[in-house]
Order: C-alpha cells, then structure tokens, then sequence
C-alpha cells in the first residue's frame, strides 16, 4: 500500500478503500452535506483551531502526559511502556477532544440543540459537558442495559443538564443507543447538531472525529521524540468504535517503522459468541452509515456482542480500522474480559492509576508487546479513560456490594 | 414493462390513486404473512410494500421496529421472505410486490444473487431505506439486469438538485418520505407535503407515492389529490400487533380496514359525477 495515500483518506465521498461512505436515510443526506461544508470550511481556518487549541489548553487541560509506566516496565522486563495519559483529561477520557471540536462547529452552524449516544457514558458526559458550558439543549441516548452499569455517569451527565433517554429496543446497548440517536437525528433535523463520539457513522463523522482526536496522537509522537529521542516500535490502543486509537494512529501513519496495534474485547472468548471483536471475527456489512466490519449471523442480522467494557460493546467498527487492516498498516488483536481485568488490577497497584476497562484492554496486550519486543523497545498504550466509572463493575463481579 | 409500471399506467388511465399497504414479512409469524398478503389485497390495495425484517431499523418508529423484532424471534430470514413471495405469486400474479428494507441483509446475500432470487421470486420492485443514490451505482445496475426496479426516497429535506437526481434513479415510483421523522410519526402537515410535491413534480413525471405518518381514512383522504400512490405501514402494523394471536380475526380486520382507506381514497379523488 501507499502510506503516504493512506494519509489523504478518505476521498471526497467519505470512502476508505471499499469501507466508509454514506448510508442513510434520505432525510439525513441535507444535514450531512451542511457538515461536509462546516469541516471543509472551518477545519483548516486559522480562527477556529486557535478557538479550539485555547479550549483543549484551558477546559481539557492539554497537553496531557506521556507517562513512562516504570513498574509495569520492570514487572514485564521488557519495552519501555509509555502511558499517554487521557485519563487525566477533563471529564476522564479522551472522548472530550471530539466534543468540543464538534460543538464549536455545532455553534457556528447555529444549533441551539446537541444529541450523542453513549455506551460507558464518558461520551455522554463529554458532551452533556460541553453542552453546559455553551448552554446547549443536551439530549444522550443511552442502552437500558448500560444504564444500569454505568450509573455513576448518568447521575453526572444529569447533573450536567443532560436528558438521558433509556433505550430498550434490541440489546439496549451502544448501537441501539446509535439508531434511538439517528431517529431522534431525522426527527429534529433542522435544530439538531448529532454529536457522534467515534470514528464511525456517514461521511464526515469518522474523518471529522478523527481530526479531532489527532491531537492526542500528535502531542504523543513530539512528547516521545523528546522524552526518548526517538519514535516507538509500537502503539497500542483499544478498538471499540475506534476513536482513541485512530487519535494514536493517524499522525504515525506515515512513519512506516511504527507499528500500530488495535485490541478489541474478545469477551468470554473469540471461540464463543459472546465477544466484540468486529476487526478480529467480524464480516464486511453496513450499519449506522458505513461499509465496515460488523459481528453479524449468515443472514446479515446484527449480532449481540458482549464485553466486561461498555465503550467497547459495540458490533462495528470505524471504517478507517476497516482499511488500515485491509492494508496491513495496523494490526488488530484481541484480549478477553479476564486478561482486562487483570491488567486493571496491575495498573492501579503498580502505577496508582485505575483505567478504564476499555484502556485495560490496550495495557493487558501492551504487556505481552513488551515481553516480545525486549528491553530495548518502546511502546506507547494509550490510556483513554479513567476507571472511575468502572468501579461498581469491578466490585459486582468480585461480590463486593459497595 | 414493469409490474409496477403497467399497474400505475393502469391506474392512472382510470384517474385513480394506489393504495400501498406494508406488512413487515413474518409478523406476528411467517406462516400468515401470505394469507395477510392476500386479505390487504382483497382490501383494494393496488401494490404491496413487505418489509425485511432487520435488527437494526434505524428510520422505523415503535411500531415497525417492533414487528422486525416479532418476525426475528422466528428466526426469519432474506431467503424466507423471498420464498413467502414466491407463495404469494402463486395465487396472485398481478399485484406489485415491493420489498422495503435496509441493506445490510442484501450486502450479506449479494446484490446479483439477490436480484436473481428476488425476481425469480416474483419481486417487483426494492426499497431500501439507507442506499442513497451515490452509494448505489452497482445496486442500480443489478436489480436493472434482473428487471427489478430501484425505489429511492425524497425527504422533506431534500434539495433541489438532489431531487432531480434521485427521480432519475428511481424506477417504478418514487417515495416521498412526507416528514420529518421515522415511520408511524404523528406530525403530518399536508400543506407542507403539497408544496415539496409540487416542486418534485417539476423535475418528474414518475409516479410519486407518499408515506409515513398516514394512520386512517382522513389523511389517506388528504393525501390522496397531491399523490399517486398513499402508503400506509405502522397503522397496518398495529393491528397485526393487536390482533396477531388471532389469525382469523386479523385478516378479516386488515381487508375491513384497507377497504375504509380504499374508500377515503377514492372518494377523495374520484372525478366527480353528474348525479341529476
């Protein structure tokens, strides 16, 4: 493949290879064209990134750090492994550097009224955030299911403003979440500003959030040059809909010595039906506006996944994924719901850091990099999200009533 | 000349409007959906419109998604929906069959086996909700080579130079998707749907068919003058749901009940006769 055109992707219809594109209903096609001309316009306007580097600087609190995790290193005796730290980002996660990115653009286009869907919530709570702070009507659509395990952050995404709406169709998860989203999108199309929280969905969604989450990757790739004078051998990231990796990814695509890893959850298991892993064991189908991979049965019917993480519950994957890994560029792996646990557990004893369960997935398979490259490896995992949110999961499944 | 085609040249000689009833296929159970085929076109319905199940109706209301998810527990699946046609078209070889779903089941099957099995089949014509014209070159070109006409939508929030493209696209009759909304929505304003109809009738001479949000005789009534075809699914799909554990009762109350649209329809576009 053509590194260098792999950068220029997707083309002018939102297309990578034969993944990406536009499938929608009709109704969304105006709404989708207005974006496109919002992105060509005010993505590359010198005005606008200097209102959104201030914002990153002074409400996100970037640059966050890259940490180099030394007893995780030692414990492993192998590469050097560096943590880009999103947990410490305000709100917890990195899914705050999309949404101000798309609530600037949803100002300029005067929508007074911002909707999301969530699956762990830290989308949620990203954009019911900053929601509040520009005084924008905020609506989340969230999975009954991921209500009940991620209470914590429906109390504050209420406590920010926010309407969450319970959804109870199909597995009341994440994509539910997404199709109650789009419905609500059709419905309210002329005041309504859908803030997507991954790298999926129609065209310009996941070359727009892209764009957005670039900034962790950039900073990511100067800290490392600093700190140790040299690019990594690899970056590790989890791949639930795929936004904090393609952040790590995009701006080392182009340094073909880097290797990129995407972990998925494996669940109970690849071997087993109940997993997430729509790069790893999935098919080639479309949902929620794009040609990807999706964990689906014969007959082209969505398939419930299952994963110890709600952000990574997902049974898609966002289309550039889809490419990277049709191209070679990146590889994708998978590390089961026990193997994050884990990797939970060493990471807060260790470090004194609680991640996500999703960023739990990227250590536990950040580990096993570092044994196989060596001491004289560096990696870079990115921890996308604080564990807060995650620790009534952990408790329930070790019988802990807190 | 299409099914479709000679059945809206028919109706038109005649100056009068299509009634297009949806059913979802396999709801409440695939064994019916046959048998309800039949009673909505002993109801006076001129075409039918049989949804594909999917798991994931983004642009269906309560109603629809909930049918696709009856018809799902049966396990029922493209090629099943393919064969309750062929069923159908044993006894009925002159109504439109048009089947309205999304497109992750036809990717999975493959466009030219699917197009081959539909018409095979006796499939008339294929909706899918989430194609847009640019995505659907290949689309287009195998359902043609199958003699399968392509239906694409109009939204209330297309633009102008997008309509021109998409009556283009659309073969048989062109769906106007008559609000904002998803199907079965309660927030039909019929002046609005007037205005956008006459602008589409500016760059088509296709039949248009509108639907979504007309639930009963009135607004079937009101839409009927400004349209070729009125379609009506989630007020269809409700009384499957009501009714769906007595078999009987429910075929007798779907003819009963598409025989009130007929009416409302015809009456409200009938040429008027001297009656002195």
């Amino acid at each position: 493949m053509s590194n260098l055109k792999s950068r220029m992707l997707p083309d002018s219809a939102g297309h990578f290879g034969i993944f990406g594109g536009t499938f929608v209903a009709e109704t969304l096609m105006r709404p989708l064209a207005e974006l496109r001309e919002a992105c060509e316009r005010y993505l590359p306007d010198a005005t606008f990134q200097a209102e959104l580097d201030e914002d990153l600087r002074q409400y996100v609190g970037r640059p966050s750090p890259l940490y180099l995790a030394a007893r995780l290193t030692a414990r492993h005796g192998g590469a050097r492994i560096y943590l880009k730290r999103e947990d410490l980002n305000h709100t917890g996660a990195h899914k705050i550097n999309n949404t101000v990115g798309q609530a600037l653009l949803a100002q300029r286009l005067g929508k007074r009224r911002v909707i999301a869907e969530t699956g762990a919530g830290q989308h949620g709570v990203a954009t019911a955030t900053v929601a509040a702070r520009l005084g924008m009507e905020c609506v989340v659509y969230m999975g009954s299911e991921d209500i009940r395990r991620q209470a914590i952050n429906v109390y504050r995404m209420r406590l920010l403003g926010a309407t969450v709406v319970p959804v109870t169709s199909g597995s009341r998860t994440l994509k539910d979440a997404l199709n109650e989203a789009l419905r609500d999108w059709v419905t309210n199309v002329d005041d309504t500003f859908y803030i997507i929280g991954t790298v999926a969905g129609p065209h310009p969604y996941p070359m727009m959030v892209r764009e957005f989450q670039a900034v962790l990757g950039r900073e990511a790739r100067a800290q490392v040059l600093a700190q140790e004078g040299r690019l990594p051998d690899a970056l590790v990231a989890c791949v639930g809909g795929g936004s904090n990796a393609i952040g790590l990814f995009h701006p080392f695509i182009e340094d073909t010595g880097v290797r990129m890893v995407g972990v998925e959850a494996a669940g109970d298991g690849l071997d087993t039906d109940r997993h997430a892993a729509s790069l790893c064991a999935g098919q080639v189908g479309v949902l929620h506006g794009n040609r990807t991979f999706l964990i689906e049965d014969a007959g082209g019917q969505i398939r419930e996944t299952h994963s110890i993480s709600a952000g990574l519950d997902y049974p898609g994957v966002g289309p550039e994924h889809a490419w990277l890994k049709e191209s070679g560029r990146a590889e994708y792996v998978a590390v089961d719901d026990k193997e994050a646990l884990e990797a939970f557990h060493e990471l807060t004893r260790v470090e004194g850091i609680l991640p996500a369960l999703e960023s739990a997935h990227a250590l536990a398979y950040a580990t096993r990099l570092a044994r196989e490259l060596g001491p004289d490896g560096v990696i870079i995992a990115n921890l996308s999200g604080r564990g807060d949110k995650d620790v009534h999961t952990v408790a329930e499944l070790e019988g802990i009533e807190i | 000349m299409s099914r479709l085609q000679h059945r809206f040249d028919a109706l038109r000689a005649h100056g009068r409007v299509a009634l297009i009833p949806f059913l979802t296929a396999g709801d409440p159970k695939p064994e019916e959906t046959v048998a309800l085929m039949h009673a909505l076109v002993a109801g006076g319905a001129d075409v039918l419109e049989l949804g594909v199940p999917f798991s994931d109706p983004m642009a269906e209301g309560p109603p629809i998604q909930r049918a696709c998810e009856r018809a799902l527990k049966h396990g029922i699946t493209l090629a099943d929906v393919l064969a309750l046609v062929a069923d159908f078209r044993r006894a009925d070889g002159d109504t439109p069959v048009v089947l309205m779903g999304y497109l992750n089941p036809l990717e999975v099957f493959g466009y030219a086996r699917f197009a081959q099995a539909a018409s095979e089949a006796g499939v008339d014509g294929v909706i899918t909700v989430d194609i847009p014209p640019e995505e659907a070159d290949e689309y287009r070109r195998v359902l043609g080579e199958y003699g399968l006409d392509p239906v694409f939508l109009l939204a209330p929030t297309t633009t102008e130079e997008r309509i021109a493209r998409i009556c283009d696209a659309s073969q048989g009759f062109v769906y106007y998707v008559s609000l904002r909304g998803v199907t079965g929505a309660a927030n039909l304003d019929v002046t609005e749907v007037a205005q956008r109809l006459a602008v589409v009738r500016r760059h088509t001479d296709k039949p248009v068919g509108v639907g979504f949000g007309i639930n009963d005789a009135e607004s079937a009534a009101q839409v009927a003058p400004i349209a070729d075809a009125v379609i009506v699914g989630s007020a269809i799909v409700n009384r499957i749901e009501e009714y769906g554990d007595r078999p009987e009762e429910l075929r007798e109350i779907l003819r009963e009940f598409v025989a009130g649209l007929r009416h409302a329809i015809d009456g409200a576009t009938a040429p008027k006769v001297s009656t002195a």
